[in-house]
């Protein structure tokens, strides 16, 4: 500390805005923070290579081991690649995993001293929240990247033109949406990092594997079946292979039958139940 | 001074945690453009005063304003006023110094050519110029605080709160920093601060709270609190320990008050309510019983006596100020 004496020359008058009292102006600050958030966490990301790499590793793998180890077992309904049946599951399932990170980096959060910081500013208390679900679809978007690549590598096509392919993203980033909601309550609710980021995957592996990621749910016994149909991954799953026009897609249950309407509804429902059970828990911090 | 013009003012706070009561009838007023200090005891409820001022947590009654503005009703309104360092390093580890003042400023909405140019500058301020690119993680405590403490300084509050701020800071950033309070103050800023350091107290607070059990104990200016809390202090030193319990037996009857007696020093030391006759009558009757004297100094009261004697205990095992 050399001099102190400008210290006082202020800085700001008048440069710093006064919080909005009129709603307009509380979204755009709402906005602008979460925003900056966004920012903030994926500086996160790119900080630490090491964890992009091991992240990536995984679902790279999924793609090898099962594509090309146990796909020539596989089989899929109608006809068509295993490989190219698979990759629609793989984005997915890759979302899914992706809540353990969402969920251990708000127990990080919210456990450290940086929390009194943000809560102390003059900054919208949802930026926290909403700069998380910001970086996470981010991330998400680079991490399809990356599978689709991949993916064009084994074989993989989209087979209905780039909007169907898109649109199919969108739906894609819709669920995982929805998982950041799950894993930000997650986060709060078990504020430990190195706990959270595990209990994850007890419940994230089965999900998984009761889905129609691995094997089209027509060819699971048929109570298995209908469970696996009526997966929330199985929706975005099978509308994504419709949209992509990969193989695998109809079935005779209802649900398969409508997998667009369950790929919005699941979405859409998980985030109208959780986002409230998240916001009221992350209040809970100022008790 | 009235409430309205008060730069903080707190009535009747209560918070309980369970079964603890953190703050019980917590009562406060700091003027504006003062420093004000709050002393107390570990667990005594002065990190929970300062956040439930700073919005950072709800209270179960009472009230409290600062900056003008109700703390319930108007968090955003107080939060856009204050700066904070709390008792522990608010900063992003991952990101580098710079990164993190240029963050918590954009978060004030600052125009972003002003953040850049105000982070620099605290920067410099704060001895981080060097170390700004690396993460804060490898900082060392006494940087970490630093960068703590420029954090809430990207804006000049106008009321600034910290929390034990000059904890594990080396002389120099301590200096620095009282240095930096009193700047601030001399341009309006109020500051309320805790601390285990009387020094500290002594040095920058125009007024002291006391806070024991949750509440506000005894207030006052340092000097105030010194007179009315502690009392002057004969010392003396004896030649021969061998003459040690004649010289206390002396000292009681001329002082009347509890002497202490330190054996390995042959140090003696007793509250005196009047200097210099006490001075006078005991030189006079160590004479007369031939003690030999090797030195005698008469002490004033000092903040961490009158804090003991309000507080009943010690400011805490940390507290390393000089007697
Ligand atoms: N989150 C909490 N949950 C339960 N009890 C708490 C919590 N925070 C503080 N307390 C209790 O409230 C009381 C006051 O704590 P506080 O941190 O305000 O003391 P303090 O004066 O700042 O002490 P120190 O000098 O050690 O920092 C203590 O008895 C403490 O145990
Ligand atoms: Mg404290």
């Amino acid at each position: 500390m050399s001099t102190t004496v400008e210290m006082v020359r202020r800085p700001s008058s008048g440069a710093e805005q006064a919080p909005p009292s009129g709603a307009l102006g509380r979204l755009r600050w709402a906005v602008v923070d979460g925003w900056v958030m966004t920012g903030r966490n994926m500086r996160h990301v790119i900080r630490s290579p090491e964890e992009i790499v091991l992240y990536f590793s995984l679902p790279i793998m999924f793609v090898l081991v099962f594509g090309y180890v146990f796909g020539s077992g596989m089989a899929v309904p109608g006809d068509g690649s295993y490989r190219e049946f698979l990759l629609p599951g793989v984005f997915v399932m890759t979302m899914l995993y992706g809540l353990g990170a969402t969920a251990s980096q708000i127990a990080v959060d919210t456990g450290r001293g940086v929390v009194d910081r943000f809560r102390s500013l003059p900054m919208a208390r949802s930026a926290l929240l909403t700069g998380r679900a910001g970086a996470d679809l981010l991330r998400a978007l680079l991490e399809l990247t990356v599978l689709v690549v991949c993916g064009l590598l084994v074989g993989w096509r989209w087979r209905n033109g780039v909007g169907d392919a898109l649109a199919a993203v969108g739906l894609i980033l819709l669920l995982r949406l929805a998982f950041t909601w799950l894993g930000i309550l997650l986060g709060l609710l078990v504020p430990n990092p190195d706990t959270v980021s595990v209990i994850v995957f007890p419940f994230a592996f089965p999900l998984t594997a009761l889905s129609n990621v691995f094997v089209a749910p027509e060819l699971l016994p048929d109570w298995l079946g209908a469970i696996a149909a009526w997966n929330p991954l199985s929706a975005t799953v099978a509308a994504a292979r419709e949209l992509f026009g990969n193989p695998g897609t109809g079935g005779e249950s209802w649900a398969a039958q409508h997998a667009l309407l369950l790929a919005v509804g699941w979405p859409v429902l998980l985030i109208a139940v959780l986002a409230p059970l998240a916001v009221r828990r992350y209040q809970r911090l100022s008790r | 001074m009235t409430d309205e013009t008060s730069a903080v003012v707190a009535r009747g706070l209560r918070k309980t945690y369970g079964r603890t009561t953190a703050l019980d009838g917590f009562d406060l007023t700091v003027p504006r453009g003062t420093v004000c200090g709050l002393l107390g005891p570990n667990g005594a409820g002065k990190t929970t005063a300062l956040r439930v001022l700073t919005t950072l947590l709800r209270f179960d009654a009472g009230h409290a304003r600062v900056a003008g503005h109700d703390v319930t009703r108007r968090p955003e309104r107080v939060r856009a006023a204050i700066g904070l360092t709390g008792q522990y390093a608010a900063v992003d580890e991952t990101l580098s110094g710079r990164q993190n003042l240029v963050l918590f400023g954009r978060l004030r909405h600052l125009p972003a050519r002003m953040v850049r140019q105000r982070s620099d500058e605290l920067l410099d301020q704060f001895g981080l110029t060097d170390v700004a690119g690396r993460s804060a993680a490898t900082y060392s405590g006494g940087m970490r605080r630093r960068l703590d403490l420029a954090a809430s300084l990207i804006t000049t509050p106008e009321v600034l709160f910290l929390d034990e701020p000059t904890t594990g800071l080396d002389p120099r950033s301590r200096n620095g920093l009282w240095d930096a309070i009193r700047t601030l103050v001399t341009g309006g800023t109020t500051v309320l601060l805790t601390t285990q350091y009387l020094e500290e107290a002594d040095q920058l607070a125009d007024r002291i709270s006391v806070v024991d059990a949750g509440r506000v104990v005894a207030e006052g200016t340092p000097a105030e609190l010194k007179t009315r809390f502690g009392a002057d202090r004969i010392e003396l030193v004896v030649r021969h320990a061998g003459q040690l319990p004649a010289a206390a037996g002396l000292v009681e009857r001329v002082t009347g008050g509890q002497v202490h007696v330190d054996r390995e020093t042959r140090r003696l030391s007793a509250p005196v309510a009047d200097r210099i006759t006490a001075l006078a009558d005991l030189l006079r009757a160590l004479q007369d019983a031939s003690i030999a004297v090797e030195d005698v100094v008469l002490r004033r009261p000092t903040l961490d006596e009158a804090f003991l004697n309000i507080t009943g205990h010690g400011a805490s095992e940390r507290t390393e100020v000089a007697a």
